[in-house]
């Protein structure tokens, strides 16, 4: 069979996996396509060869197609999602000197957010100098989640402590050498900062908001609406892998698959970590997180539009971008159901019904509409309580506001 | 020379290209060139010579945290534009493509920053041009080497000439349709598997 060219960028994180798989495993070339993956350095590069054209496709943090939509960015090219690369996989980890601080303060350790961000905000108070975290871009899921965390926490982000930007390979090391006092990064960074460098894994990205998405299958829309089959193929092929990526049967493999040279370099025995949901939080003492990375169940690949304006929200939120009308169509519009349904549409897999959905009211797994389906979802709760209702979207954007 | 007031920051791990950006800058004219290695010192020194153009490379992963910083500057009235200039798509392609990036305070005249651009690429281009003919040259020796070992082998054990052993790698090579040098390389395994 003739295979067709695919270009794909990716950043050394656990969740790149379904591209390594779609690769690996040949689910790009039952769908007839060669597609070479490029590891690179830094989100600013993927973004920037993305949008040149160096990568048809690659993996991308999932408000990075709004930033570039939205003329956040350089090159300003409008980018779209229509596939999402898997819920969780991120976590907080903080300093061993930092974690003493605050279990001194009542962090509980058993990774709570409530308790473990009440004591943080004790520490904060107290210190005589401001905290350093590190983020691993300005647009990213972690930067919002972490100031997320920290505001419901009572933590003012921009005035309590001090948030830097660095890439998640370097962040262990950072932590390790007192340049940063904690981080919010995707594995196998936060477990190689736990088993390298002294740190302790505070709370994770699953329990702050459940289901959460992450990563984000970008490209280039102009790119997309030239290559209708390609996107189908690309979008088929993630999700076949997911949907072997979830099996644990095949957890051993995948994590030997990752923590190859050209993808992880890290020993499989701590990328596998985030597969089975087994931490090591610290010291030794290891919890099982439920959904702490999702590669497929709970409609892990469909890009929610409504997951699109949550992101927005937090960027109006952080003074990114003024809030409007087309500014959040614009964002939505990133996000497209349309072109994972259509591809799907012959695996028979099940396919939400709604574009949009409201977070925060489910605290058990529960069932939604979809065709081929119904279709079962994990909680989606917020750790501090809040909904969100994109039909309300600026009812919420002025709560958070008032937060600030 | 109006272009000598401008203040120009490079941020390169590898030294030996750094030094090669910031010599063409000096020859074109540029005296306020300041070239940083540790990538750890990127804010302070933004924040002491506040430069007007950043050159840095593609490959340093500090990329997202110079934007990070420069988004934190515009916050505080210093306000930073990417790359030369958004419209300019061959010249930010032409720039990716020789694997530099330029940021650019606001307000900067285009024209002067693009000669340096320019500058900077042609030498990126110059020093990745080096890095692949010194590879090269390096991996001939390698070749050589690995030929003169075989021959000595063939030398030793069948009792040819040297101008023997090396028909008898060249025309083994043709037969099996590949390098020399592959023949030569198998050669040296086995033989060294095989012992002394």
């Amino acid at each position: 069979m003739s295979t067709t060219q695919l270009t794909a960028g990716f950043l050394p994180l656990l969740d790149s996996i379904l591209l390594v798989l779609a690769r690996e495993k040949g689910f790009a070339e039952d769908e007839g396509l060669d597609l070479t993956l490029f590891r690179e350095t830094s989100w600013a590069n993927i973004r920037d060869r993305a949008a040149l054209g160096h990568f048809d496709i690659a993996q991308m943090l999932a408000p990075m197609p709004l930033a570039s939509s939205l003329g956040l960015t350089p090159l300003a090219t409008p980018m779209i999602a229509p596939i999402v690369l898997g819920l969780g996989n991120n976590a907080i980890t903080v300093s061993g000197a930092l974690w003493q601080a605050m279990a001194g303060q009542g962090a509980p350790g058993n990774l709570d957010p409530t308790p473990t961000g009440a004591a943080l905000a004790k520490v904060v108070k107290a210190s005589p100098r401001k905290l350093r975290f590190g983020v691993v871009h300005q647009t990213s899921s972690h930067n919002y989640e972490l100031r997320y965390w920290l505001s419901a926490s009572g933590i003012m982000p921009d005035r309590d402590i001090e948030i830097v930007v660095l890439p998640p390979p370097l962040l262990p090391d950072a932590l390790g050498s007192g340049g940063i006092d904690g981080y919010c990064v995707g594995e196998p960074w936060n477990s190689v900062g736990v088993a390298t460098r002294g740190g302790h894994i505070a709370t994770v990205k699953a329990l702050i908001w459940q289901s959460s998405p992450d990563k984000v299958l970008g490209m280039r829309e102009a790119w997309a609406d030239a290559h209708p089959d390609l996107v189908a193929s690309a979008i088929r092929a993630v999700y076949r892998a997911g949907l072997w990526c979830a099996d644990p049967a095949n957890h051993p493999e995948a994590a030997a698959i990752m923590s190859g040279a050209a993808y992880l370099n890290q020993p499989p025995a701590i990328v596998g970590r985030a597969l089975t949901g087994m931490l090591d939080i610290g010291n030794g003492v290891l919890q099982q997180v439920p959904g702490y990375y999702i590669p497929h169940a709970s409609a892990a690949n469909f890009p929610w539009k409504s997951h699109a304006l949550w992101y927005y929200s937090q960027m109006v939120r952080w003074g990114e971008v003024t809030a409007s009308e087309s500014h959040a169509a614009i964002a939505a519009a990133c996000f497209r159901p349309d072109l994972y349904r259509q591809a799907l549409a012959p695996l028979a897999a099940p396919l939400p019904l709604a574009d949009f959905k409201t977070d925060g009211e489910h605290a058990r797994t529960h069932n939604i509409l979809a065709e081929n389906g119904p279709l079962s979802m994990g909680p989606d709760r917020f750790f501090d309580g809040a909904i969100f209702d994109p039909e309300a979207l600026d009812r919420y954007i002025a709560s958070q506001l008032a937060q600030r | 020379m109006s272009n000598a007031a401008l203040s120009i920051l490079i941020i390169d791990e590898n030294r030996i290209r750094a030094s090669i950006i910031e010599s063409g800058l000096r020859e074109a004219g540029h005296t306020r060139v300041t070239v940083i290695h540790d990538v750890n010192e990127v804010a302070r020194t933004i924040e002491a010579s506040s430069p007007d153009v950043v050159v840095v490379d593609l490959e340093n992963p500090q990329r997202d945290m110079l934007e990070h910083f420069f988004s934190l500057s515009r916050a505080i009235q210093r306000p930073i534009a990417m790359f030369v200039d958004r419209s300019d798509g061959a010249m930010i392609e032409k720039a990716v493509e020789a694997g530099v990036s330029a940021y650019v305070v606001d307000g900067l005249k285009k024209e002067r920053v693009k000669s340096i651009l320019d500058m900077a690429i042609s030498r990126f281009n110059a020093f990745s041009r080096l890095t692949r003919e010194l590879e090269q040259a390096r991996s001939e020796l390698e070749d050589r080497r690995i030929l003169d070992q075989a021959k000595g082998i063939l030398m030793k054990t069948r009792g040819l000439s040297e101008a023997d052993a090396y028909a008898l790698l060249r025309s083994t090579a043709m037969n099996q349709n590949r390098r020399m040098v592959d023949i030569a390389q198998s050669l040296v395994t086995a033989a060294s598997l095989l012992g002394p």
